[in-house]
């Protein structure tokens, strides 16, 4: 709002009007602020909340520090070079057997064998073996008769290092590393070392998805933006309908489809060109065909949008220039749906790297996704460590690409690309 | 046709007549599978094979008569409803709020409250096991509504975002000169204007909880289970002809809300005059 100039004859009424102007809107935005509020404060209690509570989790090491608090205080001066003293030994033995009293033994072993594979057993024969106290100074004798793995550096090592209250061991583990008994950080031993190949694996299915679904939309986003509006509304049914299908149907209907006996098998055998079914479904092929089914209304979409706003007059001018229609194509009209491919391909690849239910009914063991193994150590092992460490992997790229997807969008149309 | 007389060169001829092939060919691989699986519901074999030995509705009736369901549908509507109601009241309300919200602060605001339609659903899911478990939420019929209303909302203000964008505030400050009180105003003037985007907005948020099924597998206990759900097990397991007819159930459902929205769309491009 411009003001109009102030002369001295009209100052002294202008400037109550003004700052009455200004605690009105002051006003107003207040009033903005409290509608906006209640779901903010909804979705702090339930989406950011619990967000938070899961990356915190994924740091968070205390299982160790409760059930062992002794011992975790007798190692903090610990070098690390040699064994520990006497006085950490007969910290553990009165840790343990505590812990055996008030039956806690089971969390620490369960957080230690993560650490330091058989720890479970080392822990639990130890505290069936400890007869009574043992007599001052012979704490370090009575454990290394009863199991001469606390004779080695590394048990004492897991020990310490699970000793929290944060540690860096889950995230290290999503990637495949690993401290050694020095503090050095590499890579896990082979054997142990899966998920940098799951986020490789889930990588390339959302790739392989992104890229299919481009191919397939591209033609027909071009055919509905390019037919007169009553005729592409009336095609656009067959993008909205699956769009709106739910996510189980169209899955189950493809695996009607795939299965050995299936449709698609079954037309194959009837024309005579397989003898065999095919194994079409419960691999990589049925997750792609699938996820590609689902996403795809995603990227033509976003395509449609953007070829929707190209106006017809530049490919007739590029014509009357004499560009021959591929360099017209190529130089005029595929640039200007670059924002719109790059859209639709990052709307589909984010939604793809969080996939989880398609996968885990359509695809076999070496199709599961990031989420799958998220999921699993949520509700089957429970190691709520290493679920949430995943998930901050896989929500920080999510995060990354969503920023990008954000400023690619800018300007367009604030509908965060979906159903709309 | 009026588009391939207006291409001159056969190259022109050639592309358009591609395009056309590809799309028919995408348009049969979005709509085939959905097709397929509903004559199977009416099958009177119980193999998910063609041809159908016969017609008939036995699966229908397997589906009233099994209080599985039954019950799974009851839940998905109490849920659906439930939700619907509750990101209806705080999205419309943010909604109203950011339009009139200047602050250099606003697309961080708006970004957040979008954000759960990007997060994974694996990852909120397990966020929200986490921590309505130790206060009892999860296994109960209010963690999910609470949960499927903060997937819902970002639908809700996106949608009625849209439709206060194009209301003409004039309408409202016209009425406010005449003399109406800012809730009469709303209630008389900007609310039946912008109903269509309401309604739009509750479609949305109702088809958001309608098919979600990732919060479910992790939060609801065997009393909670949704029709996603259940689908969900029984293809897992073994897939019955009685999952057909859930599945022809839930299309119909998906019909009619794309149709309810078309409609309302329609209608807005009447009234708009375009």
């Amino acid at each position: 709002m411009t003001a109009p100039s102030a002369t001295s004859a009209n100052a002294s009424i202008e400037m109550p009007l003004k700052r009455q102007l200004k605690r009105v809107e002051r006003a107003r935005q207040f009033k903005a602020l409290g509608l906006i509020l209640p779901l903010l404060v909804f979705l702090l209690f339930t989406f950011a909340g619990p967000i938070a509570g899961m990356l915190w989790r994924s740091v968070e090491d205390r299982d160790v520090r409760q059930v062992l608090p002794h011992t975790i205080a007798a190692l903090a001066g610990w070098d690390g070079k040699n064994l520990p003293d006497e006085e950490a030994f007969a910290a553990l033995v009165s840790d343990i057997q505590a812990a055996r009293a008030a039956g806690t033994l089971a969390v620490a072993a369960k957080r230690l064998n993560y650490a330091l594979n058989g720890f479970r057993t080392i822990l639990t024969s130890t505290g069936r073996n400890l007869k009574g106290a043992p007599e001052r100074g012979t704490a370090k004798e009575t454990l290394t008769r009863i199991n001469p793995a606390w004779r080695e550096r590394a048990t004492w090592t897991a020990i310490r290092d699970a000793g929290g209250p944060v540690t860096s061991f889950y995230l290290l583990a999503a990637l495949d590393l690993v401290r050694n008994a020095d503090g050095a950080i590499v890579s896990a031993p082979p054997d142990q070392a899966i998920y940098r190949n799951v986020f490789a694996r889930t990588f390339l299915i959302s790739l392989s998805v992104t890229v299919l679904c481009l191919i397939l939309g591209f033609p027909v986003a071009y055919l509905l933006a390019t037919l007169p509006p009553a005729r592409s509304n009336l095609l656009m049914i067959f993008v909205l309908l699956p769009f709106w299908t739910s996510l189980l149907v169209r899955t189950c209907a493809w695996i009607v489809l795939l299965q050995s006996k299936g449709v698609v098998n079954d037309s194959l055998h009837w024309l005579g060109i397989i003898d065999e079914p095919l194994r079409l479904i419960y691999n990589r092929f049925g997750v792609c065909v699938a996820m590609t089914h689902v996403l795809l209304p995603f990227m033509i979409l976003p395509l449609y949008s953007s070829m929707k706003a190209i106006s017809p007059a530049y490919m007739r001018a590029a014509a009357s220039l004499g560009a021959p229609p591929v360099t017209a194509f190529l130089r005029i009209y595929l640039p200007q749906t670059l924002p719109g491919i790059g859209a639709g391909s990052l709307l589909v690849f984010i939604l793809a790297l969080g996939y989880y239910i398609t996968p885990a009914l359509v695809g076999g063991a070496a199709d599961q996704m990031i989420s799958y193994f998220i999921a699993l150590y949520t509700t089957e092992t429970a190691n709520w460590g290493l679920a949430s460490a995943l998930g901050a992997v896989l929500l920080l790229a999510t995060v990354l690409l969503a920023l990008v997807y954000g400023k690619l969008v800018q300007g367009q149309q604030v509908t965060g690309g979906m159903k709309n | 046709m009026s588009d391939l007389s207006s291409l001159r060169t056969p190259s022109q001829r050639i592309a358009w007549s591609t395009t056309i092939i590809v799309s028919t060919l995408v348009f049969i691989f979005l709509i085939a599978p959905i097709l397929a699986i509903m004559p199977l519901s009416f099958s009177s074999g119980s193999y998910l094979t063609y041809p159908l030995p016969g017609l008939s509705l036995r699966w229908y009736d397997d589906f009233i008569n099994s209080p599985r369901w039954m019950n799974a549908l009851k839940n998905s509507l109490i849920i659906g409803v439930a939700s619907t109601a509750l990101s209806m009241v705080l999205g419309t309300l943010a909604a109203l709020g950011l339009a009139q919200w200047k602050s250099r602060f606003k697309p961080l605001v708006l970004a957040f409250v979008l954000s759960p339609v990007v997060v994974p659903g694996v990852i909120t899911a397990v966020g929200l096991y986490f921590f309505f478990a130790p206060i009892g939420l999860t296994g109960s019929y209010l963690g999910l509504v609470l949960a499927h209303t903060a997937l819902a909302t970002p639908f809700v203000v996106i949608t009625v975002g849209a439709t206060l964008q194009s209301f003409d505030t004039n309408l409202a400050r016209a009425a406010a000169s005449l003399g109406a009180s800012p809730l009469y105003a709303f209630r008389r003037v900007i609310l039946p204007l912008i109903l269509p985007g309401l309604a739009s907005g509750a479609l949305f948020a109702f088809a958001t909880s309608f098919d979600e099924v990732v919060i479910v597998l992790f939060m609801a206990g065997p009393e909670q289970r949704t029709l996603p759900r259940e689908m969900f097990s029984g293809i897992r397991e073994n897939i019955s002809p009685t999952i057909t007819a859930a599945a022809v159930i839930l299309t119909t459902v998906s019909v009619i809300l794309l149709a309810t929205l078309e409609a309302l769309r329609r209608r807005n491009e009447r009234l708009k005059g375009g």
